[in-house]
């Protein structure tokens, strides 16, 4: 199976990535764009998801400025 | 004094540190990454680089390195350890200092002299300097944008003018307060950003490195 985590900077951290496409989106005139966030997916193949949390709190995600959300895919 | 120099695989900046430190009259010894056994280090450097690619994040691998284990055994037994630039980043991983380090306000590495002011003259890096003291040192690094997170750090460094005030055009990288360098609560964990060991000698951008690195040597 496959697990999905999507790593989120919090809202209070800035995104310089996010800030900057965002300009380069209003310079070709979407000027719709309110905010930008970018985000980071890790994909893992397991055979076994329990874990993926553990993974996420030790690893892949840095508590300091990130969340996290795990999806399955069997 | 004996200082040991952490090297892990990525790590660039361990023989510009041992030779400064040289200069100043210390012992020094680089430290593979996978030693387990810190005993007769008197101080420990973790120096700059890109250490394990700065895959994930920076410093988020470096941190399960053998050695992080004695390293944060020293740090609590009240060592004198500090991080510079990569090793920076690494201290903030391993939850040795507070707060994160980011990619840069404008996503640009940056290379270059900055300004920093002395804000506490009681860090181990600090303390033979004189408060508000302005030093000119390399900054080198692509993510040196501090963020504190929900952590009240204690900064040891800020960006600054020449003269030593503060403007957003003087900070360099976006970080929250201007913030150059931090210590853990104890005092005796340091991390800053700009590279002291690059401005230790007449044909470098400066010798403001020294107080800071002698400072260290004799905190």
């Amino acid at each position: 199976m496959k697990a999905i985590v999507t790593i989120h900077r919090r809202e209070t951290i800035a995104d310089p990535e996010g800030s900057t496409i965002q300009r380069a989106l209003g310079d070709l005139g979407f000027d719709e764009v309110r905010a930008v966030r970018v985000n980071r997916t890790i994909e893992l193949e397991v055979d076994d998801a329990t874990r993926v949390r553990e993974m996420c709190e030790r690893l892949l995600v840095n508590p300091v400025m990130e969340d996290f959300d795990i999806e399955i895919v069997t | 004094m004996k200082v040991g120099i952490v090297v892990f695989p990525g790590t660039n900046c361990e023989r510009d540190v041992a030779h400064a430190l040289g200069l100043l009259g210390a012992d020094t010894e680089l430290v593979w990454h996978r030693e387990t056994n810190l005993d007769g280090f008197d101080r420990i450097v973790l120096p700059g680089g890109f250490a394990h690619g700065d895959y994930l994040r920076a410093g988020a691998i470096a941190r399960f390195s053998p050695v992080m284990g004695p390293v944060a055994d020293a740090a609590a037994a009240g060592v004198p350890v500090l991080g510079i630039c990569n090793g920076f980043q690494v201290l903030c991983e391993a939850g040795l200092l507070p707060g994160a380090l980011i990619a840069n306000r404008d996503l640009r590495f940056i290379c270059r002299p900055v300004h920093v002011r002395v804000e506490s003259t009681t860090s181990i890096i600090t303390r033979a300097a004189r408060p508000g003291q302005v030093l000119r040192i390399p900054l080198n690094s692509y993510e040196g944008n501090y963020v504190p997170g929900d952590s009240a750090p204690i900064p040891v460094l800020r960006y600054c003018e020449p003269d030593g005030t503060a403007s957003d055009a003087a900070n360099p990288n976006g970080s929250i307060d201007a913030i150059a360098g931090v210590t853990n609560a104890a005092g005796n964990v340091v991390g800053l950003m700009p590279h002291p060991e690059r401005a230790v000698e007449q044909f470098m951008v400066s010798t403001d490195g020294r107080v800071l690195l002698e400072s260290f040597l004799a905190s």
